[in-house]
């Protein structure tokens, strides 16, 4: 076995000492910081189980039309939908969705102008990309302790652990696609006179969309991966009778909130992939010269 | 008057070590040496030229010859490492950035080899870049926008997106984003480098249309010297970042200053270069009711010639008369001295002065010398068809003119200095 170099216990002590000491002086501090992010997600929560079910449907159905202006998705959407309800397992769905959304939306405040920045400056892409790729291959339980620690138990460190591991793929392809704008185009806006502003968002942006687009598809899929995890600290929705199922070995209510889940992902997935493509149709064609 | 656009001992150089480059430079090491040294790679080397409001000036060279950089430099896309670029007096190479972003956005535009259009917009908001950038009202922009888009023929197209378009389309949006600020200055960088060469024919003539009524000023970038000559009122000719001749594309032609250029010159199309006026002879013509045939036939004789025009009182044309049909007309009626006006033939071959050797091809083969004529008619010149022939082959004596290449590189930047 490797030598003993050191003695670590006096280092983990302090680590732990630090935390606890954190959670001491500045718990009540942080849970009001975090608590605009609460307050988000109870508002998606109530609006979706404030609104009824066909309505939620149709919606979901119409966006999927307008995406595609196909059949196929509106009825993957519409079945993938029926079956949540018929499976007694809609309230569920509303739960898990409303906290995907509000990952989701933080993620996007986030990541964005972090991506932005990171596309201008070589520097900070260098120090911001180990850190990604630290939150994304960190198991997510040893970050979940801590905030589980600073916020106790409940929504908002399921809400926190599920957006540092559903933000890291948006910053990337945020900064990628920025990058892979066609240089010619951004030189034509500056020959025209434009402000570094303008360029961004008149140019750069709407360029890079498909592939922002594809960053946030992704986001909303490592977000919905987390509910398993993120219930198990109260996060509620399907996760929890996933959890539930396995706790009380009943295969059945396990595997049915597992498709729950599945068929949310799918419903999400589709949907953010095909407004992606159509974007990238649009904007494509043309820049194969 | 002072020049609109004026460039004055500009260099750029790409690398860290610019002063290291720069001084080396000095000692007169070529490009290859100095990035071997400093791995800096020297894109301009003093330039230094002035273009006229109104000029077509244009820049030609092979590819890495410095083209782009130096349109660059005109716009400050690419600072110069050193020197002036001066707009109306104003140095943009030195000044501040919201200076600069007013110069482009109120008198400089360009135009893209690759069009660099933006392709999520339609083709009328592409032309309305500059008028937004600008703060233009949307009404008003697409308005001005349609038409720019109508002066390069594409009105009917504003709403179609770029990817709709073919690539002479597309580069008409790119000519017509450019126009559609007014601005003074136009720089075009290799604009029609990626079109086909039908294409690209139908653009360069667009181009001198356009221009007869706009009369902007024009930095055109190309690395094909019949669209140098076709356009430019004056060319520079670039090789390794600097200017080794500049001229008019007469001057070039007749007088390629090194092997590099003489190279170019060798295959150019000069039925596009030269027009009658470069291959014209003086007008001798003998006058109607004064001179007799007796008279023309000794003024042919003098001359050298087989074939006299004939003018009236006015020094209008009325005709030309052949040697052979005097001397053919004096044999048959025996008369000593036939009139000259019956001899003189009605139908003759006439053009303006400005017409193109290419298009004079057709007239010369009839075999007549060819009247060169003013607006009034006026004979101002005679052209003969040998001379035509003579200077589309490029053996018009002119090797004379053709210095001996020169190796001192010193001499030739001297002599680009405008
Ligand atoms: N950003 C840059 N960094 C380093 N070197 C550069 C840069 N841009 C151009 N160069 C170098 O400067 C020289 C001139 O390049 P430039 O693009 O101006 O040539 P060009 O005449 O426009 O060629 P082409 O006809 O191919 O467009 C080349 O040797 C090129 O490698
Ligand atoms: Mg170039």
């Amino acid at each position: 076995m490797f030598p003993d170099v050191i003695d670590t216990r006096p280092l983990r002590r302090a680590v732990d000492n630090g935390l606890n000491w954190v959670v001491r002086n500045w718990g009540t501090e942080l849970e009001a910081a975090a608590s605009p992010l609460l307050r988000l997600l109870n508002a998606i929560e109530q609006l979706l189980l404030a609104t009824p079910w066909w309505l939620i449907i149709a919606i979901l159905v119409g966006v999927a039309w307008l995406a595609t202006r196909r059949w196929q998705l509106p009825l993957v959407v519409f079945l993938s939908m029926i079956f949540l309800g018929v499976m007694d397992l809609w309230r569920d769905a509303m739960v898990t969705t409303a906290l995907m959304i509000a990952a989701t939306l933080t993620a996007i405040v986030i990541s964005i102008p972090i991506g932005v920045w990171m596309s201008r400056s070589t520097r900070v892409r260098q120090i911001v990309t180990p850190v990604l790729d630290l939150m994304q291959t960190m198991p997510s339980f040893v970050y979940l302790i801590p905030t589980v620690m600073i916020f106790g138990p409940g929504r908002i460190p399921a809400l926190i652990a599920t957006i540092v591991y559903a933000s890291p793929p948006l910053m990337r392809l945020t900064d990628l696609g920025l990058r892979n704008v066609d240089p010619a185009v951004m030189e034509a806006s500056q020959a025209f006179g434009a402000t570094p502003t303008q360029k961004l968002f008149g140019v750069q942006i709407p360029l890079a969309l498909p592939t922002i687009l594809a960053g946030v598809n992704q986001t909303t899929m490592m977000a919905l991966a987390m509910v398993v995890i993120a219930s198990m600290i109260g996060a509620g929705g399907l996760g929890y009778q996933v959890l539930q199922g396995i706790g009380r070995l009943e295969v059945s209510r396990g595997l049915f909130a597992g498709l729950g889940i599945v068929a949310l992902a799918i419903i999400f997935d589709r949907i953010t992939q095909a407004y992606g493509k159509r974007l990238q149709a649009r904007i494509g064609i043309s820049e194969a010269r | 008057m002072q020049a609109k656009l004026s460039v004055k001992n500009v260099f750029k150089i790409f690398g860290d070590k610019t002063d290291e480059a720069l001084s080396r430079l000095e000692q007169g090491e070529s490009k290859e040496q100095i990035f071997e040294a400093t791995g800096a790679t020297v894109g301009v080397r003093d330039a230094n030229f002035d273009v006229d409001e109104g000029e077509i000036f244009v820049v030609m060279g092979l590819s890495g010859s410095g083209k782009s950089t130096l349109v660059r430099m005109l716009n400050g896309l690419i600072p110069p490492t050193s020197g002036e670029v001066l707009i109306d007096g104003e140095d943009i190479a030195d000044c501040k950035k919201d200076v600069l972003r007013r110069i482009r956005r109120e008198k400089v535009a360009m135009v893209f080899q690759h069009f660099a259009l933006f392709p999520h917009w339609t083709v009328a908001e592409n032309a309305a870049y500059g008028l937004k950038v600008k703060g233009v009202p949307a009404a008003e922009r697409r308005e001005r926008a349609i038409a720019a888009l109508e002066k390069v023929g594409l009105g009917s197209r504003a709403d179609s997106l770029p990817s709709e378009l073919s690539g002479g389309m597309q580069q008409r949006v790119g000519l017509a984003r450019g126009l559609a600020t007014d601005p003074q200055i136009l720089l075009m960088d290799e604009p029609f480098g990626a079109l086909d060469p039908l294409i690209r024919r139908e653009m360069q003539d667009e181009l001198v249309v356009l221009q007869k009524e706009l009369k902007k000023t024009i930095v055109f970038i190309t690395h094909d010297l019949n669209e140098a000559l076709l356009l430019g009122d004056r060319i520079a000719i670039m090789q390794d970042g600097r200017f080794v001749q500049v001229g008019t594309a007469q001057e070039i032609v007749s007088a390629p200053a090194d092997d590099y250029v003489a190279a170019f010159v060798a295959d150019i199309d000069r039925g596009r270069v030269f027009t009658a006026e470069d291959v014209s002879n003086a007008a001798e013509a003998v006058t109607l009711g004064e001179a007799s045939a007796e008279d023309a036939m000794r003024a042919m004789e003098d001359l050298n010639r087989h074939a006299l025009y004939v003018v009236d009182g006015a020094n209008r044309v009325a005709g030309v008369v052949t040697y052979q049909d005097l001397a053919a007309a004096t044999l048959d009626n025996g008369a000593p001295n036939p009139i000259l006006e019956d001899v003189m033939l009605t139908e003759y071959p006439t053009v303006d002065a400005d017409v193109q050797l290419y298009d004079l091809y057709g007239a010369a083969s009839a075999g007549l010398p060819i009247a060169v004529t003013d607006d009034k008619d006026r004979l101002v010149g005679v052209v003969e068809p040998e001379a035509v022939f003579a200077q589309l082959s490029g053996e018009n004596g002119e090797q004379d003119a053709v210095p001996p290449p020169s190796v001192e590189d010193e001499k030739i930047k001297e002599g680009a200095h405008v």
